[in-house]
């Protein structure tokens, strides 16, 4: 049972009007693993995102995640198995008149309103701590914290209900490159402690490499490839050798190379 | 199906609990309970848990760390949870602080006051530097923005002509029904006419007009204004050499104040309009009559009174509107709270205006 994917994608169809974003679009996502999804401005990373979470009625095809049909599924269905994910949205999208702490507790009030108060707090401070925020910043409101924190708070909540599988949306733009790489040892060593399946879409290359186990590729209105690093490399796409051979690629690789001999 | 029968002994020498199946957060408020329930010294056994989550494991380390328990029988998976959320025990600050009631209402009541007074000589300075802002355009009148301006004066004004004519025209009718229904009992119907006439012309058609376009166009300036400040637009025109009073504010004040009397002569006819159609339907008082009668009984100060007092409303609308989309800062739910107090404050201030206007008038003899 464990080793059906966790999320299969078939022949998506997604458009706005006259534009198509996806025809025919297939992807698959292992359980356990990180996938990276990479693509140009305008492919429809994020719109892919939002038709696997069902927030985007897609024209055609299906979508499956944690072996359920995700379309036209009633509502209370679909909630017992959104209780299994969560999502960090790209700006955070923490909710502003809630501080920190209760944003954290949301989700767990909202699946479980039978869990005392103090044990609800105790819950909701261990996640903030373990996304690594500071221990005073459980009080604080959205407009408080900064660019780095708002993305932390929004993983506390995303992680909140201890989901299977986590959604990121560019999870490092926006922040300074140590805050980024910061970022990314985070999600890695959650995602191996708590056993989660990763899927995350980015524009960063140092991600990609430094915690990305696949990356999908997204042009052309699909998915062209799905696999290591290397075995991108070795595809003869024009987008993806300037994607990952580009100056920015290249030294990104550079970076994980060496982090590798140290 | 995973046996959640949890089994729980009671010895001489404490407890053992032992749960069974999934420890997780579904069920974290029974496991709760249960452990509760439970007396120390207690012994968890973990060698039945099929499942555990950190949840679980916070349940299971809490019951450690508070009260001491002993732990057995767990697998690799669930000590090395156990020992992760340890590891994220730290004393995070949950609520904030809670002060005494009376200091909160001190406090509150003090800022709302400091938050008056920089408000009022907030608005003074923004007031100073339109003022400058309009002596810099007469110097130069190159600078005047004129598409900007003009492109006001549509969304101000002629785009308002519509929702402003149904809404007076409406008005009219009202005034004479109500009007009607009064005066008849004095057998004084004809009077209706002086009501509709003078309520309108003197009142009526300039408030209601104020109170629309500060609704319309007092919360769009400040809806738009306070959004180009959150997306730094107001920065970037500064950065430019351009003050953002000269391009945005100034065309918008000058539309304010121009097609405020515009639209106030506009809704004085439609009201005029909807009366006389009700008091010709209703009273069988042919629209040439009506319109005798209006001219003998308004006098031309009436009319003077509701042209002079428009400029100003609008002006105030204005000013208001653009001056709270100026102190929008940080979030976008900072746009709507200034939008709403753009709209309050500017309706509060035209009736205020209004009143002193009335007695005004009054007492020079416009009566």
């Amino acid at each position: 049972m464990s080793r059906k994917p966790i999320i299969e994608v078939r022949g998506l169809r997604n458009s706005f009007g006259e534009q198509i974003v996806h025809e025919d679009l297939d992807l698959t996502v292992n359980r356990g693993e990180i996938l990276g999804v990479v693509g140009g401005s305008g492919t429809g990373k994020s719109v892919l995102m939002r038709s696997i979470i069902g927030l985007q009625k897609p024209d055609a095809g299906e979508v499956e995640v944690l072996g359920e049909n995700m379309i036209d599924r009633a509502e209370d269905e679909a909630k017992n198995i959104r209780r299994r994910w969560g999502i960090l949205f790209q700006n955070g999208a923490l909710f502003s008149t809630l501080t920190v702490a209760e944003n954290v507790e949301v989700p767990i009030r909202e699946y479980f309103p039978y869990l005392n108060p103090p044990l609800l707090d105790e819950i909701a401070s261990y996640k903030i701590a373990m996304t690594g925020l500071p221990p005073d910043a459980g009080p604080k409101f959205p407009s408080e914290l900064s660019g780095g924190m708002t993305k932390r708070a929004g993983l506390a909540r995303a992680l909140a209900l201890d989901p299977e599988l986590l959604f990121l949306d560019e999870p490092t733009s926006g922040l300074d490159p140590i805050a980024a790489a910061g970022f990314d040892e985070l999600i890695r060593s959650l995602q191996q402690r708590l056993d989660l399946t990763v899927f995350l879409i980015t524009h960063d290359l140092d991600s990609l490499y430094a915690i990305c186990d696949r990356v999908a590729v997204l042009a052309d209105r699909k998915v062209i490839a799905v696999g290591t690093i290397p075995e991108l490399l070795a595809l003869d796409h024009p987008w993806i050798q300037e994607y990952f051979n580009g100056p920015r690629g290249r030294a990104a690789a550079d970076t994980a190379e060496e982090h590798v001999k140290a | 199906m995973p046996d959640h029968k949890r089994t729980a002994d009671e010895g001489t020498e404490g407890a053992t609990y032992r749960p069974t199946g999934a420890l997780t957060i579904t069920r974290a408020a029974t496991t709760q309970r249960e452990i509760d329930a439970l007396p120390d010294p207690l012994t968890i056994d973990l060698s039945k848990v099929e499942r555990m989550d950190t949840v679980g494991a916070w349940l299971i380390y809490r019951t450690e760390r508070d009260r001491g328990a002993k732990v057995e029988g767990g697998g690799e998976i669930e000590s090395s949870l156990v020992k992760q959320v340890a590891e994220y025990d730290v004393p995070v600050q949950v609520r904030p602080d809670q002060r005494p009631g009376y200091l909160r209402i001190l406090t509150e009541l003090g800022e709302w006051v400091a938050e008056a007074g920089t408000t009022f000589v907030g608005l003074l300075g923004f007031f100073g530097s339109t003022l400058i802002a309009f002596a810099n355009l007469i110097r130069r009148p190159r600078r005047f923005r004129i598409n900007a301006i003009v492109q006001r004066f549509d969304v101000v004004g002629v785009r308002a002509l519509g929702i402003i004519g149904l809404m007076s025209f409406l008005i009219g009718i009202v005034v004479g029904q109500q009007g009607a229904v009064q005066l008849e009992q004095f057998g004084a119907e004809i009077y209706t006419i002086n009501l509709i006439g003078r309520i309108t012309v003197r009142e009526l058609g300039v408030l209601m007009t104020a109170i629309m376009v500060a609704g319309r166009s007092g919360s769009a300036f400040a809806a738009q204004i306070g959004t180009m400040k959150l997306t730094e637009e107001i920065d970037a025109m500064r950065t430019i050499g351009v003050s953002p009073i000269e391009a945005l504010v100034v065309p918008r004040m000058i539309a304010a104040v121009l097609m405020m009397p515009l639209l106030a002569f506009w809704a004085i006819l439609m009201s005029l309009l909807g009366g006389g159609i009700f008091v010709w339907l209703d009273l069988g008082i042919p629209p040439l009559t009506y319109i005798q009668r209006l001219q003998e009984v308004i006098p031309m100060t009436d009319l003077w009174i509701g042209l002079i007092k428009a400029p100003v409303f609008g002006f105030i609308i204005a000013l208001a509107g653009c001056f709270q989309g100026m102190l929008v800062e940080g979030t976008s739910e900072q746009v709507g709270q200034r939008t709403t107090t753009a709209v309050v404050q500017s309706i509060f201030l035209v009736i205020i205006l209004d009143a002193v206007f009335a007695i005004f008038f009054t007492s020079i003899g416009w009566k």
